[in-house]
């Protein structure tokens, strides 16, 4: 069990009060919680604050912490032989388990003593992040699981316990989804329910296609001769290539809606959508050059006549 | 070793919940839920009926109520106003990733 100084985490010191544990705690909660935070790793310092404050805002709980003695932060640890005696009600493995779950089943805590009692516990439900990429939303994955959850044996004592398992996730999911794995959660106590496993879908940033919902979206450059002759274009879906006609006279900006070629979840197919962008080539050859001109003499198509127009003056006089 | 294998299914696949349900999955309690609900904070189904149910959605705004509420120690109307604005930043940021999917990027070089 790897020690951590929870006063350090809060900025207090070890004979601060309660009141300035309290102040210290909301500080710092204000600037790192993930629903109102902007700082890049907010959950993990949330994470540690919360932990601290856990323990430290409970009397018994602190004073318990204090007693363990002083370690350096990260170092492997023991607590003091009669310690167990003293706080805990169960025992513990300290090899496989965190600080925190030490103090979880302490004091007023849930668990710890009730493990032993006979009331039905339901299991805790847990959130996991899972990236994939937009081919495997697309079509439906099958996604390994790593987790370690903290259970209770028989005995009451608290492991942290790795779960491995495979999670088949539907096509169509999008980013920012969430699916649930019923009973994959924390285990429950006593005959109750387990917890269930929320997996949180994000996707990874795609080559080219845009993720909009379940739409996709996807730039299509095409040279301007295409624009103004029209042109038979392939370009890439996520189930095959497909052939696009582009019109003649088509303008930059354009979209081309292909439909039900976005994510394909059932009743919700998105759509995929081609927006023209016209590229002109960066240099051209002299004979390229030549050609343009005659074009620029021959054309009538003026694309800044609402904007050449001159704005006549509005007087009171005359 | 072959891994267990487990079906990751939809929300909606749940269907609606009861006030105790939701209870039990936010660790909310049946008051403090429907002090909530008496804000406009969550809606059930059918708001005149006896027994109220909820969508499953309404889990993942009770669960942030709750977390809102220990982490940081807001009473019912700081919750109340906390999980507006939530929602409204989350509206904010579906509607500008819509529109930035949308617009073309520069081509490369």
């Amino acid at each position: 069990m790897k020690y951590k100084d929870y006063y350090a985490m809060l900025g207090v010191d070890k004979k601060a009060s309660a009141e300035d544990i309290k102040k210290a705690y909301r500080k710092l909660a204000r600037q790192y919680h993930p629903d109102v935070s902007k700082e890049k790793n907010a959950k993990e310092r949330f994470q540690e604050v919360s932990e601290a404050y856990e323990t430290l805002k409970d009397p018994e709980k602190r004073a318990a912490y204090d007693q363990l003695g002083s370690f350096q932060p990260g170092q492997d640890f023991r607590p003091p032989p009669d310690w167990e005696q003293q706080f805990s009600r169960g025992d513990f493995h300290f090899e496989d388990i965190d600080l925190a779950d030490l103090f979880a089943g302490l004091g007023g805590g849930l668990r710890g003593g009730r493990a032993r009692r006979d009331r039905p516990i339901p299991g805790e439900d847990y959130d996991v992040t899972a990236r994939i990429t937009l081919e495997q939303a697309f079509s439906g994955t099958t996604l390994e699981l790593n987790l370690q959850m903290p259970e209770y044996d028989e005995q009451g004592r608290l492991h942290r316990v790795p779960r491995a398992f495979q999670a088949r996730i539907p096509k169509g999911v999008t980013d920012g989804e969430r699916l649930r794995l019923p009973g994959k959660g924390g285990k429950g106590g006593n005959g109750a329910r387990n917890g269930d496993l929320y997996l949180n879908i994000q996707l990874v940033p795609h080559r080219f296609f845009r993720v909009s919902g379940r739409n996709l979206y996807l730039d299509l450059p095409v040279t301007p001769w295409e624009a103004v002759l029209g042109a038979s274009v392939e370009i890439p879906t996520l189930g095959g290539r497909v052939r696009l006609s582009v019109r003649p006279g088509t303008q930059a900006g354009q979209q081309l809606r292909l439909a039900k070629r976005g994510l394909p979840k059932p009743d919700e197919e998105g759509d995929l959508y081609v927006i023209v962008q016209i590229a002109t080539p960066p240099s051209a050859s002299d004979r390229e050059q030549a050609l343009y001109r005659e074009l620029a003499k021959v054309s009538t198509f003026n694309p800044r006549a609402h904007i050449e127009t001159e704005v006549r003056s509005e007087t009171g006089a005359g | 070793m072959k891994l267990e294998l487990a079906e990751a299914v939809w929300l909606e696949a749940r269907g609606t919940l009861t006030l105790v349900e939701l209870a039990e999955c936010s660790g909310l309690t049946e008051e403090e839920l429907r002090d909530l609900v008496d804000m406009g904070a969550l809606e059930p189904l059918d708001r005149e009926s006896r027994s109220w149910n909820f969508e499953p959605r309404c889990v993942v705004a009770a669960c942030t109520a709750s977390r809102l509420r220990h982490d940081l120690e807001l009473d019912t109307h700081g919750l109340s106003v906390a999980l507006s604005l939530l929602e409204r930043v989350r509206e904010l940021e579906s509607e500008l990733q819509r529109l930035q999917a949308r617009l073309p990027r520069t081509l490369p070089k």
